[in-house]
Parts: structure tokens; C-alpha cells; sequence
């Protein structure tokens, strides 16, 4: 019983944890299934055969490639732009400073479903296609405040001392910038990119307003699927790409540790 | 302006006024982004509300008619789905906060050495696709699952059947399996900020409630909780705002019967094309979470969010 009492938070914590990661387990078990029907949803017999064939479903390795280019390029601009305002915003202090904190920390604080249908709206009545132009500009929206955020933490955390000391050693403004403040501020430009590409990658909802009958990314087409039959092979590429994702992630802990204790 | 009043000699250690290139320098920084977020964010949401009272058809065209009714017409059509994602989602919210609270209590004081590798599992669900990870609980829950099977003999179907949270011995397709996946998609939105606000809680400070002889529910209480308040609002509302304006729990966990507002937004959006009610029933739930937000906020005491 005093066992339980002094280890209660450890199990309701191991228990939270099982609950979180029980559906990737799963996703995991039933790639190796070997459906009866349409629906990957029972447990039938084991097959390797979604492994050996990922691409072998019409459609689906297209709308991957889709998804990651469009996460792609949504990135490279709202990183570019997002950490641009970041600096103005942590750095400077200016009439319309507060407004502009406003105006990046607004589209977080709003339902993804009133983007998308405002956004739709617009698009619509302005009579511009819909397709993966206006993905991506949805795309670069949503993503650029987590830009911001990431980038201005960092920002803010660092010392101008340092810029100062190199300003004293002669160093021009663009060398300073270049050899000093984009370094010391990599680490949250790099969290800022991270996080934008995650989830413009998985973004459904603006995605699916905002999406014309022929730019079907990876999650429209799993939602598709879910409607019509989802075969085997969604599975694994939603173990692959789990796989690839926590490796990167490992291996950057591992460099960062390593680069820790070098210095 | 007290830099105008600086003497004229002034030293390298205290600048003047900045030349007035270098003080438009922020505008032109901020000036792509805050562009794209007028054009792209602000302005659609202020042509949302001219939307929400035109009339008209998707064949004939919409215009402005300032039709109120679009609002009232919506509200009494749609209540129960307002009421229901405002009910789940709170649901989902509470039960966020008391799975998520204890992980990351954990994380913060009793992970050790394992903090890192506790923390990559919280954000590794996020690596497989929302949307696979929530087709994934159609399989756990399914009716000749192990867990129906289990909470059968267990009996447990039958109270939650009496509380009106499932029914027929099922689990999918009952409200009880829409707050689930809503508190599962959204935990780690409860879980990081619970986490930051609690790993700065210095741990000398629970050792010194300790030695004034407080009991450890009274540590907790006094001094662990109200600093991880901070965390605790932040976290409630990261959970709250998108699971009231989710439809894809409802949609793929659900029935008809637990449809929530966003079922409804995307169904008029995308497949009946009445664009005015689409936007009156977005309008009505910004504006019911602004507001919602705002007191809550207010109640919580808390400003340093952003």
C-alpha cells in the first residue's frame, strides 16, 4: 500500500504514456496484416506483402511525394519570412510592436476550421483555382507563427553581449550576422523549420478546404481511404515514416550530446 | 525620448536616437510576414463575416443582403452541435489535464536520466499521421475487440450505458469513443507546457515545504500546483480551442448522433456549398471561444502566454 502511495505518479504516468503510444503500436502490428475485406481494422494473419509492395496501391506513393513537397516549400518560406519578423520582434522595439505580437499569435488561438473555411471563402469569391498554389499559401500561414515563436525564444535567450564583442573585434555588420547571430540563433530556427514541416505534412483540415479535386496530399488521401477502404499500405508509410522521424530525431540528440560535451 | 534629452557628448555605451534608416528596420523585417498574415489570415476573416449575411444560392451566385437569419437559422439548426463540441471538448480538456498532469510530473522530477528519451516518446506520435493514428483507435475500440470484450465482463459497458456515454455494449460510435480520441490527439498540447511550467519549479522548494512537516498532498497543493499554473492554463487552452472546432474524431469515431460544429462547417462548406451558413456558424464559434478564452483567462490571472 505505501508502495502504491510513493509510486502512484510513476504508474498514472506509465499509464498515460501506454495511452499515447498504444495507437502507433497498433499501426505498427496491423501493417503486417493480411485484411479479409476492404478495411484494415480486424486482425487476420501475418504478411509482409503491404512491405514488399508500399507503392503498390494506385495513387498513394503520389499523394507522399505531394505532401512532402508542398511541407517542403511551405517551410523553406515561412522559415525565411517567420524568422525575419522573429528578429523584429525580439530585437526591436517600435510603435506597432505589440500589434505585430498580436497579429502572429492570433492564428494559433483559432480553431484550424475557421482558417480554413474564411481562407475558402476568400479564395473562392476571388475565383482563384483552388490547387496546390493555394495549399501552400495556406500552408506558409498557419505555419509561419510557430516560426515566429520558435525562433523569437531564441532570439530573446541570447546575449548581445556577444554581437557586441564582435562588433569591437572589427567584424562588419554582415559578418556579424553571418558568423554570429545566425549561429546562435540556429537552434531555434532549425526547431521553428522542424516544427512547421511536421505540421504542414500532416495538416488536414485548412488542407481539405483549401484543395482542389486533383492536389490529393498523404492525409486527404487517408481520409479518402477511410471512407472507401484503407488498404495495408497506409500503415506503412505511417510506420516508415515514424521509423525515419524518430531516428533523426535520436541522431540529433546524439549529435547535440556529443557536441555538448566537446565544448 | 529620454535618449533625445542624452547630452551631446554622449559615449559609445549610450547611443543616440538610431539614424532613421535603422528605425524603420523592424517594419521592413516584419513587413513580409504581417503582409501575409493581413492578407491571408485578417482579411478572410473579415470577409467571412460579409459572407455570413448574404444570400443567395452556389448556382445563382451570393450577395450582400445583410440576412441576420443566416445566424438564428444556424443557431436553431445547429445547437446540439455547438453544445456537443463545446461538451467534448471541455471533456476532453479535464481528462487531458488528469492523464497528462502526472506524466509530466513525472517527466519533470522523477525521470532522471530518462527526461530526454521520455519527452522524444510524448512527441512521437505526432510522427505518424493524425489521421492513421485515429483510424487506429476504430481498432482498438472495435465491438469484438479485447477492450469491448474485457469492459463487458467486466461490466463497465453497463454503467457507462447508463451514464448515456455509450450504447448496445459498444464503445465506437458512442460519445465516450469521440472524447477519447479528442483527449488522445490533443495530450501532448496538455502535456509540453505542463512539462515547461513544471520543470522550473525549483525541487528545493518541495523539500523545504517537506522539512515545515507539510504532508505530500499539502506540498503538492501549495506550492507544486499554483506554480505550474502557468503551464495548466496554457495547456487547457492548446487542448480546448482545436478540439471544439474538430470534426475528424467526430467524423471517423463517431455516429451521426455525436456530430460536432466542425461536421457541420465542413459539411455546408464542401458538400451543400450554402457558403453563408458556413461562415455564420464559423463566426458563431470564434466568437463563443473568444469570449470563452477571454474569461477564462481573466479567471486564471495568467498574461504571460505569449
Amino acid at each position: 500500500m505505501r508502495w502504491l502511495r510513493r509510486h502512484l505518479v510513476v504508474i498514472a504516468g506509465t499509464l498515460a504514456l501506454v495511452y499515447l503510444l498504444l495507437p502507433n503500436v497498433v499501426v505498427l502490428v496491423f501493417s503486417f496484416n493480411d485484411p479479409a475485406g476492404r478495411y484494415n481494422y480486424t486482425w487476420q494473419s501475418f504478411s509482409t506483402d503491404a512491405w514488399s509492395d508500399p507503392c503498390g496501391v494506385a495513387g498513394m506513393c503520389d499523394s507522399v511525394g505531394l505532401s512532402l513537397r508542398i511541407a517542403l516549400t511551405a517551410t523553406v518560406a515561412a522559415t525565411v519570412i517567420g524568422t525575419l519578423a522573429a528578429f523584429a520582434l525580439a530585437r526591436h522595439r517600435f510603435r506597432g510592436r505589440a500589434a505585430g505580437n498580436s497579429l502572429i499569435f492570433l492564428p494559433m488561438a483559432m480553431p484550424e476550421v475557421v482558417m480554413a473555411a474564411s481562407l475558402g471563402t476568400l479564395f473562392l469569391n476571388m475565383r482563384i483555382e483552388f490547387g496546390v498554389t493555394t495549399i501552400l499559401i495556406a500552408h506558409i500561414m498557419f505555419c509561419l507563427s510557430f516560426v515566429v515563436v520558435a525562433v523569437k525564444a531564441r532570439v530573446a535567450s541570447m546575449d548581445p553581449k556577444l554581437e557586441e564583442a564582435a562588433r569591437d573585434l572589427y567584424a562588419g555588420p554582415l559578418q556579424t550576422f553571418l558568423r554570429v547571430t545566425l549561429p546562435l540563433a540556429a537552434p531555434g530556427i532549425a526547431a521553428g523549420a522542424m516544427l512547421s514541416f511536421a505540421i504542414s505534412l500532416d495538416d488536414f483540415i485548412i488542407t481539405q478546404f483549401n484543395a482542389g479535386p486533383s492536389t490529393v496530399t498523404f492525409p486527404m488521401y487517408v481520409w479518402g481511404a477511410s471512407q472507401r477502404g484503407i488498404p495495408v499500405q497506409v500503415n506503412v508509410i505511417g510506420t516508415a515514416m515514424f521509423v525515419a522521424a524518430l531516428a533523426l530525431v535520436v541522431a540529433g540528440q546524439v549529435v547535440g550530446a556529443r557536441r555538448r560535451s566537446r565544448a | 525620448m529620454t535618449a533625445l534629452a542624452a547630452p551631446p557628448e554622449a559615449t559609445p555605451e549610450a547611443p543616440g536616437p538610431p539614424p532613421p534608416r535603422r528605425r524603420l528596420t523592424p517594419y521592413w523585417l516584419l513587413l513580409p510576414a504581417a503582409l501575409w498574415l493581413l492578407v491571408f489570415f485578417a482579411a478572410p476573416l473579415v470577409y467571412q463575416a460579409s459572407t455570413s449575411v448574404q444570400s443567395g444560392s452556389f448556382e445563382e451566385g451570393f450577395e450582400v443582403t445583410w440576412r441576420w437569419a443566416n445566424y438564428t437559422e444556424a443557431l436553431d439548426t445547429y445547437a446540439e452541435h455547438f453544445a456537443r463540441s463545446f461538451g467534448y471538448a471541455a471533456a476532453a480538456t479535464v481528462l487531458c489535464l488528469a492523464i497528462g498532469y502526472p506524466l509530466a510530473y513525472m517527466i519533470a522530477f522523477r525521470a532522471g536520466r530518462w527526461r530526454g528519451v521520455l519527452l522524444v516518446l510524448v512527441i512521437a506520435p505526432f510522427f505518424t499521421s493524425f489521421l492513421i493514428r485515429t483510424l487506429a483507435w476504430k481498432t482498438i475500440l472495435s465491438d469484438n475487440g479485447p477492450l469491448v470484450g474485457a469492459l463487458d465482463t467486466l461490466h463497465v459497458l453497463d454503467v457507462t450505458a447508463t451514464l448515456g456515454l455509450t450504447t448496445d455494449d459498444r464503445l465506437l460510435a458512442t460519445p465516450l469513443a469521440v472524447v477519447c480520441g479528442l483527449t488522445y490527439n490533443f495530450l501532448p498540447f496538455m502535456i509540453l507546457p505542463l512539462y515547461t511550467s513544471l520543470e522550473r519549479v525549483d525541487p528545493g522548494l518541495h523539500e523545504a515545504a517537506q522539512d515545515l512537516y507539510a504532508r505530500p498532498l499539502t506540498v503538492f497543493r501549495r506550492v507544486t500546483l499554483p506554480l505550474s499554473m502557468p503551464g495548466v492554463v496554457a495547456g487547457t487552452l492548446l487542448t480546448f480551442i482545436p478540439a471544439s472546432g474538430d470534426y475528424i474524431n467526430a467524423q471517423l469515431l463517431g455516429s451521426p448522433k455525436e456530430q460536432m460544429v466542425g461536421n457541420a462547417i465542413q459539411k455546408q462548406f464542401l458538400n451543400v456549398l450554402d457558403y453563408p451558413t458556413a461562415a455564420a456558424m464559423s463566426f458563431l464559434l470564434m466568437a463563443a471561444i473568444l469570449i470563452m478564452v477571454t474569461v477564462y483567462i481573466r479567471r486564471a490571472g495568467t498574461e504571460e502566454l505569449v
